[in-house]
């Protein structure tokens, strides 16, 4: 598969596999990822795009390989699937935990910050239950820009979310390409053809 | 200070889901003092003091297991382990956290099942109540170390019966122990020998359970 960049790299991969039982995922990736890019993750469905993913966020073991992602945990930002958070406390709730757990001062003031930048503000004290996807998405989003990563990691961030919730991602990872690495995995890479800096293609 | 922060933040966080859920506590409380019901009758009038001491323990015994069966529910069905995984906090407050807030269930339960044991059986002792305190957490150590093991397996339901039941068994050994003997002492000292053990194995192994 595609080496994408060679200098150096906060992501460091080289013949990495992923195995689910007998089903292989990832058949000896190369990868490069150099701090300050925007590397856009595609392809088809089942090709190990999610995989990737969570093996970059520490989430998974690679079967086989080697992997290196420079800096620490709470350096890294992770939007997922599911917008991690649980359903029966509210938005303000939910990101007070975290903020707590990543220590972040001043943390009322940036939730508030980021509840009103993704259009949560008015919804802050209500269940994530009673949440759409689409409001579900952006909580997730708020989630993972907290504690101002320095690298993000994003499946599939546009999922869900209205085209005013769409553009207020994209402007905010135009904001981020100035001082974060960005990893995005996406079937819509025209979206972010603009911010890329390599784009690593995933054969099924 | 920071790693009881995590800890206080996490198990708060349970807490509070259970406020609004009001899941597992009813549950808890309910079964509990419906098998103290079914032992009533089912133990015959004639039978030693001794026979229903040990009802007690089987009674404390399988709510816990129902507390932990519910334990991670949440983490689960939303898959938020991830993103607690992944927070710079030490893996094994969340243990810690988790721990403290089926211990606070477990405690909660027993306030009424206690109660309703000694109108259906009669009195306990002092040292049946230390026993109990000492037992809740050596069950929610282990147990809450076992649930995490097993949120992730497909048979969950099945495997966390099948790991915590035989962890148990001294557990209930020290708990009938002090409370048929008229020397309470040494099963005290065991359970509290238990605990200290299985929480220092369950903390330093967390870590691994939650990470592939």
């Amino acid at each position: 598969m595609a080496a994408v960049v060679a200098r150096a790299p906060l992501v460091h991969a080289r013949g990495l596999e992923k195995r689910f039982g007998p089903k292989r995922v990832l058949r000896g990736l190369d990868l490069d990822v150099a701090a300050g890019s925007f590397v856009v993750v595609t392809g088809a469905n089942g090709s190990g795009k999610t995989t990737l993913l969570r093996l970059v966020a520490g989430l998974a073991a690679p079967s086989r390989g080697l992997l290196v992602v420079r800096g620490e945990r709470a350096q890294l930002g992770f939007v997922a699937h599911d917008p991690l958070v649980y359903r029966e406390l509210s938005a303000l709730e939910n990101l007070d935990l975290y903020g707590r757990l990543y220590r972040i001062p001043e943390r009322r003031v940036r939730i508030g910050m980021l509840l009103e930048r993704f259009g949560l503000w008015d919804a802050r004290a209500e269940r994530v239950e009673t949440y759409s996807r689409g409001m579900q998405q952006r909580l997730a989003l708020c989630r993972a820009l907290l504690h101002d990563p320095t690298l993000l990691v994003l499946d599939e961030p546009y999922a869900a979310l209205d085209d005013e919730g769409a553009a207020l991602l994209d402007r905010e990872l135009a904001e981020r390409r100035s001082h974060a690495t960005l990893l995005l995995a996406t079937h819509d890479a025209a979206r972010t053809a603009q911010l890329e800096t390599d784009r690593l293609v995933l054969a099924a | 200070m920071s790693y009881l922060a995590d800890v206080a933040a996490l198990a708060r966080k349970d807490l509070l889901l259970e406020l609004r859920a009001k899941e597992t506590l009813p549950s808890m409380v309910l079964f509990g003092v419906a098998m103290l019901v079914v032992f009533r009758f089912a133990l015959p009038a004639d039978a030693p003091e001794r026979a229903s001491g040990g009802l007690l323990w089987v009674a404390i015994l399988f709510v816990a297991l129902l507390g932990l069966t519910r334990a991670f529910v949440a983490e689960r069905e939303q898959h938020v382990l991830d993103a607690l995984v992944l927070a710079p906090s030490d893996r094994s407050a969340i243990w810690l956290g988790k721990a403290a807030a089926t211990l606070a269930f477990l405690a909660a339960a027993e306030a009424v099942a206690v109660p309703a044991y000694v109108l259906f059986f009669g009195g306990v002792g002092w040292a049946t109540l230390v026993a109990v305190a000492l037992a809740d957490i050596g069950l929610c150590a282990v147990g809450a170390l076992l649930a995490a093991m097993a949120v992730s397996g497909r048979a969950r339901e099945l495997l966390l019966p099948l790991l915590f039941l035989p962890l148990a068994i001294p557990v209930l050994i020290g708990g009938v122990g002090s409370t048929v003997t008229d020397d309470p002492a040494r099963y005290l000292a065991f359970l509290a020998l238990y605990d200290g053990v299985f929480a220092i194995l369950a903390w330093a192994s967390f870590e691994y359970v939650v990470t592939e």
